[in-house]
């Protein structure tokens, strides 16, 4: 069979079987997604498993990935991790030892990516977080990358956008003390805010547990403290709980967000009690264009809701490894080999541009780009109001 | 000063969930000496079965399309009637066949562990992941004393955990079934032979506790609208170590307990780091415990479980 009427065939084939993976004699490429779909934060790995869905079939409808004049169909491979730490070890684990994948993308909470980065890089699996904003994750980890930028970075987005937009001197945070992400971005926001407002400027600093439903103590502490606006590096599902628990409690001042808000379930947790808040991003769904508004609009479509910020960095990920396996230019049959291989093309990937903006990498695998800072409107849309970007 | 009063308020609504589940709790035991570890689930399906019941009733366009004030007076009685259910079917099919066979209560117990795994998994299976939010039934008023803000929702939780609470006190100790109940708890042995349906009771027993538990899931949807599969797991343990506090067994122990649970939680967040909140909180109890291990109303028995 010539090689043109074997692509032809491979084509008709795939676009017939579409994500099947049974395509061809070439073995599939194993991507493994260690994802929360269950526990604290299931809508966080509905939207990353949907992005990489769309991926997929993409690519697959072409044939697969073209290596080297070859081409390999993808195959992802999704397990739970539970929005737990402890889950998120075992089954990056299991990834790597039972199925064999050649790179690990998620997980997507800091909280699980930090413990996850340490499985991968032990291991020797390249990984690439999404979502995870907190240094830790990456750091010292020559295995581990990332596609969001880091909370050193978007705590002073937030602190400064906040003292800009609400003339605020005095700030109180409420974070959660068992979240690395939450923890983490709440006292780099404390840095910054005492840095630049004065010593006494954070008038209350205050955590709760992973399964509180009730804040009204420490949120009573918070309000006696008169603060001009609260500070919440929280998860969309405890936004939902805290915010209205706050107006109840007789609280009339603004909050600021962090980028785990961005979830597409945000809205009908907390409903009208979020609208007019602010929190800072890493992208805006409205108001998009090129790429970014053709990736909304497939996402759309299929999913009949707009995607949030994480299945667009899910996205940029993906793409990310698709292109290091691509600059490889070969699939070896030895699964470490491959790993290697893509680890280190992904370390010389310099500039990327992605539907979240155009990054590039610094020495840590950590990706320098924009952010955003976005308002909740009267209609629930994620709106720009402002983008910073690294001096 | 006000502060210290804000905080009181709070920890009487937070308190009043944990005294309507440890009521149930207590029933349960202090008639069947069976702690009945599903329990805190019982109250999360509660929540949801109240979630459905108001999305249903209030869908714009649907069926009924009611107002809220409908929707209210209507879930209430439905989410508590349907929650009686669940609970009466997991005495059915879990509880009755075990205590037929005469099994040791070890197994009982470790059953009603597994019967909550199955309520919390059952749901994540059928329901998905994703949260659910309660449709607002209750036009939100927020009364301002000074610096002291209370809503309408605070005080009617807290009303209906005392109302509870009185008409349970007085269901137990003024009426035949409650006289039945006692008895039971008595001595299960010698009761047939009195000519009291043991069955009925021990039924009408889990119908009266999973009832209050809807309510109290009904209450907690409503005042704090995120619902999740897990969510009655840590609130029904601490309740139950509320109930235990109190002394497991006696209403008035479950719900005093509850309350107290509520305020030492509140009152350690409130003045001191709230990192440190369980680990103070759970201190004080376990002192309490320490001095009078059978609980604050408990009376001294020589097998527990």
């Amino acid at each position: 069979m010539s090689k043109l009427l074997q692509s032809v065939t491979l084509g008709v084939l795939g676009s017939l079987l579409m994500a099947t993976a049974a395509v061809g004699a070439e073995k599939p490429i194993k991507i493994g997604f260690p994802i929360p779909l269950t526990g604290e934060i299931p809508k966080v790995g509905e939207s990353t498993k949907f992005a990489a869905e769309i991926f997929k079939e993409e690519v697959n409808a072409k044939g697969g990935l073209t290596v080297g004049g070859k081409q390999y169909p993808l195959e992802f491979i999704y397990e739970d991790n539970e929005s737990k730490p402890e889950s998120a070890v075992n089954v990056t684990l299991k990834l790597i030892n039972r199925d064999n994948v050649v790179a690990i993308i998620g997980p997507q909470s800091s909280r699980q990516a930090v413990p996850a980065g340490g499985v991968a890089n032990d291991n020797e699996v390249p990984m690439i977080t999404p979502w995870s904003t907190n240094p830790d994750a990456t750091y010292n980890r020559p295995w581990v990358f990332r596609a969001a930028f880091l909370d050193p970075f978007q705590a002073p987005v937030a602190a400064n956008f906040a003292a800009k937009q609400f003339q605020a001197k005095t700030a109180a945070v409420l974070f959660e003390i068992s979240n690395d992400y939450s923890k983490g971005l709440a006292d780099f926001f404390k840095n910054e805010w005492e840095k630049k407002q004065g010593a006494t400027s954070v008038v209350a600093f205050e955590s709760h547990g992973p399964k509180d439903q009730d804040f009204s103590a420490q949120l009573t502490k918070i309000i006696a403290s008169k603060p001009d606006f609260i500070f919440l590096p929280e998860n969309y599902s405890f936004v939902a709980l805290i915010v209205p628990q706050a107006r109840d409690l007789g609280y009339k001042g603004p909050f600021m967000g962090s980028d785990a808000w961005g979830s597409a379930e945000l809205m009908t947790l907390c409903g009208k009690e979020c609208k007019g808040q602010f929190f800072s991003t890493h992208y805006a769904a409205a108001g998009a264009t090129g790429s970014t508004l053709e990736f909304i609009n497939k996402y759309q479509k299929k999913y009949g809701y707009v995607p949030d910020d994480l299945a667009a960095l899910t996205w940029d990920a993906i793409s990310l490894v698709t292109q290091a396996i691509v600059n490889g230019g070969q699939v070896s049959g030895k699964v470490e080999d491959e790993r290697k291989l893509i680890r280190d093309n992904l370390a010389k990937i310099e500039n990327f541009d992605g539907i979240t903006g155009s990054m590039h990498f610094d020495d840590q695998g950590d990706p320098i780009k924009c952010a955003v800072v976005v308002k909740i409107d009267d209609t629930g849309q994620f709106t720009k109001v402002d983008s910073v970007c690294p001096q | 000063m006000e502060q210290f009063i804000q905080q009181c308020v709070n920890a009487m609504q937070w308190g009043s969930f944990y005294a309507l589940i440890a009521l149930g709790y207590t029933l349960v035991y202090g008639v069947l000496r069976l702690i009945n570890f599903a329990h805190g689930d019982i109250f999360m399906v509660g929540a949801y079965i109240s979630f459905f019941i108001a999305t249903a009733l209030l869908a714009q366009g649907g069926l009924f399309g009611f107002s809220q004030g409908v929707t209210l007076a209507l879930t209430i009685p439905l989410t508590m009637l349907l929650t009686s259910l669940v609970g009466v079917t997991l005495e059915r099919i879990a509880y009755r066949p075990l205590r037929r066979k005469g099994a040791h209560r070890l197994y009982v117990v470790i059953t009603a562990l597994m019967c909550g795994l199955v309520l919390e998994n059952g749901n994540l299976a059928i329901l998905g992941a994703s949260r659910k939010a309660l449709p607002n039934l209750l036009e939100k008023q927020i009364y301002t004393f000074g610096t002291i803000a209370v809503t309408n929702l605070k005080l009617w939780v807290i009303l209906a955990a005392f109302l509870v609470f009185a008409g349970l006190h007085f269901v137990v100790t003024k009426t035949r079934i409650g006289m039945a109940m006692r008895a039971v708890s008595w001595n299960r042995f010698a009761l047939p032979l009195m000519g009291i349906p043991l069955d009925s009771v021990i039924v009408f027993t889990f119908m009266l506790g999973s009832a209050i538990a809807g309510l109290g899931g009904l209450l907690f949807a409503m005042s704090y609208p995120v619902l999740d599969p897990y969510m009655g797991a840590m609130t029904g343990w601490k309740a139950f170590i509320a109930a235990v506090v109190g002394g497991i067994g006696d209403i008035r122990g479950a719900f005093v307990g509850g309350f107290l649970l509520a305020f030492v939680e509140i009152m350690v967040a409130a003045f001191l780091p709230s990192t440190f909140r369980d680990l103070f909180a759970f201190s004080i109890l376990l002192i309490i415990l320490w001095r009078k291990p059978t609980g604050i109303f408990g009376l001294p028995l020589t097998t527990k479980i």
